[in-house]
């Protein structure tokens, strides 16, 4: 699980965060304003494409994706 | 009662003397939106009202009385004057949704200088368009956007000042560089506004269209007229009221109204910068016990989506009026406000280029879910032939919506670009292209826009610039960009791909052309869905034939083939 929140949590700085932000496993994201929801879009698929899952649209939520425990819970919940 | 009093009295004997009246101006007089939402408010007696409450996303409150905001955009127009930002130059604001944005923007206008606000979310190349298109000279922002304009700075000579107004204190500043601490500097008691006059160019919004780079919408100060009766009869604003306009100030929403109609009708106005989430609105409304809530239908979709067991959480009896703008609000957003609000949003019609509200529902009105409502008083509507531009006498017919042009906050021209400008007024009409047909009582219902124009969320993206943008990666040879239906947005980006050789579909592909995009241009512009194609529908002429993309999504007919390559 470490393992995972670590590559998110790459994922989304160099994906999202324009300057020295620091991110932390715990850091509101869309609440934040550091993801947006139109983004929320792209970061789905990558963690799609990462873990090889298909999260159902009325489970990626604003507050699904709110922080990477919170994305990781989520991504656990369809991993085989 | 409400403000409007009666719809259909104040038809009868509308002339916007009443708005200039009321703000006591005349013909021929300086007129300065800086100084109206600021300077004058105070005059009023209404100095220690509270005007700006602004909450950012950790929680951190900030309250601004009229009196601060007169000071502290008092001191941003003297720090820009000290600069050597002259009159009618262009300062762009880009920006997250903070206080210095909002201020900032009433200080730009007392120097005389045009506000051009842009949206903190636009990428590089977005970015450098609209400030290349402008010839912008200064650019005030946030370290965390200031990485965007430092990428492009090299490309624009005519930028002279990179405003930080956040830099880190003994942090060295880069190449033409300056810092401005808003709420550390010295205020400035006093500052001489620019003595603008009626047609003084004020604020520079840059929209989209279906062809061509964006267009540079060129306000006036006059528009105030417009912006600040619109403020009150529409929105019904009040002495009391808290209010809320949740539009970003880098589109035309959030300055017509989040800003220029707030301010000049001396109302307690409170921003949430911050993210969107159900409970997070829910809880900004019952702490800052909002009474009127001006929003979006996507925002309002997204809350329909979050169902009503989050609504019971929270005390939200202080909304009194509720009103949306941006793409059409569909019936049962309507009626499920009605339900759960005890109120219904009321759906208010306009554009970028008409500055203002045009069309409406009115409190106290009579509602048809689903309707646009009728034309502001003052504001001349109707539906005309999309070929002869002749209005349409018998109800029901399915037009183009026309406007005939002479209210005070339409825009004056597209910035360097008069021949767009004059192609949108046909037959004395000034045609916001967009359909619609009226029903026998006068209520306008929209239908579509009449070009390929995407709205999503209620921002306008051109196809033409994301095609453009997909161009550049290096695995797509070509590509054709449509909206595809959606329950929360209305519309959302899609893309239609063929691939060089050498180049395969997979979602890894997918990804990073999604990517590329949104950093290139915005995530708003960023294709939702790519599909990979092996040919475009194109016409024998090599012209693609966007129209069947789009027939495809939607589940529309194609319509006429005859002209399609290979057909």
């Amino acid at each position: 699980m470490d393992e995972m929140k670590d590559v998110i949590k790459n994922y989304v700085i160099k994906e999202y965060v324009e300057d020295d932000t620091e991110i932390t496993y715990d850091t509101p994201l869309i609440s934040g304003g550091i993801v947006d929801s139109f983004s929320m879009v792209s970061l789905k698929r990558f963690l799609e494409n990462k873990y090889k899952i298909a999260i159902p649209d009325d489970k990626a939520t604003p507050e699904a994706f709110d922080s990477v425990d919170k994305i990781c819970q989520l991504v656990g919940n369809y991993l085989k | 009662m409400t403000n409007i009093v009666s719809y259909e009295e104040r038809i009868k004997s509308f002339n916007w003397e009443i708005a200039e009246q009321e703000l006591n101006y005349q013909t021929g007089q300086v007129i300065n939106i800086g100084w109206y939402c600021s300077d004058r408010i105070c005059h009023l007696g209404k100095a220690d009202k509270p005007g700006l409450i602004w909450e950012g996303s950790s929680g951190i409150e900030k309250r601004y009385t009229y009196n601060d905001i007169r000071l502290k955009s008092n001191t941003i127009a003297q720090f820009l004057q000290d600069l050597g930002i002259r009159p009618e130059e262009r300062v762009c604001l880009f920006m997250d949704k903070i206080p210095e944005l909002y201020i900032g923007f009433l200080g730009i206008l007392k120097t005389g200088a045009i506000a051009q606000p842009l949206f903190s979310a636009f990428g590089d190349e977005s970015l450098f368009i609209r400030l290349d298109n402008a010839r912008t000279t200064a650019i005030i922002t946030q370290k965390k956007h200031a990485p965007k304009v430092r990428k492009i700075l090299g490309k624009m000579p005519y930028l002279k000042h990179l405003i930080l107004v956040d830099a880190e204190p003994g942090k060295p500043l880069g190449e033409r560089e300056v810092a401005l601490n808003m709420d550390e500097a010295e205020n400035v008691e006093h500052f001489q506004c620019f003595p603008t006059k009626a047609e003084s160019p004020s604020v520079l919004h840059y929209t989209s269209g279906t062809t061509g780079q964006p267009k540079g919408v060129k306000h006036v100060h006059y528009s105030l007229i417009s912006q600040y009766l619109t403020s009150k009869w529409v929105l019904d604003l009040r002495e009391e009221d808290i209010y809320w306009c949740t539009a970003d100030p880098g589109w035309v929403t959030g300055t017509s109204y989040g800003i220029i109609g707030a301010f000049s009708n001396g109302v307690t106005q409170c921003v949430l910068d911050a993210g969107f989430s159900a409970e997070s609105w829910y809880r900004f409304i019952e702490k800052h016990r909002i009474s009127m809530w001006y929003s979006a239908p996507t925002a309002i979709r997204s809350l329909m989506k979050a169902g009503e067991e989050v609504i019971r959480k929270y005390d939200l009896s202080s909304l009194r009026h509720l009103a949306s703008v941006g793409e059409p609000l569909n019936s049962e957003a309507v009626i499920w406000s009605e339900r759960v609000f005890g109120r219904p949003f009321l759906d208010t019609y306009w554009q970028t280029e008409t500055g203002s509200i045009m069309i409406s529902n009115y409190p106290g009105m009579k509602i048809k879910p689903g309707s646009m409502g009728k034309p502001f008083p003052g504001i001349t509507a109707t539906v005309i032939h999309p070929e002869t531009y002749q209005p349409y006498d018998e109800p029901g017919r399915i037009g183009l919506i026309a406007l005939k042009p002479g209210w005070p906050s339409m825009m004056r021209a597209y910035w360097n670009n008069e021949e767009t400008y004059r192609k949108k007024f046909r037959n004395g009409w000034y045609l916001p292209g967009d359909r619609s047909s009226i029903d026998s009582e006068g209520y306008f219902w929209f239908v579509g826009r009449d070009d390929d124009v995407i709205n999503t969320g209620g921002h306008l993206v051109s196809p033409f610039e994301v095609e453009s943008a997909l161009l550049e990666h290096p695995a797509v040879a070509e590509s054709a960009v449509v909206s595809k239906p959606d329950f929360v947005n209305m519309e959302v980006v899609k893309a239609f791909v063929t691939l060089k050789p050498g180049f395969f579909p997979s979602s890894d592909l997918d990804l990073d052309i999604m990517n590329f995009v949104r950093k290139k241009l915005s995530p708003l512009a960023m294709p939702q869905e790519i599909e990979f194609i092996d040919n475009l529908p194109k016409t024998r002429s090599g012209k693609i034939m966007r129209r069947i993309l789009h027939a495809k999504e939607w589940g529309e007919e194609i319509g006429d083939t005859s002209t399609l390559e290979n057909d």
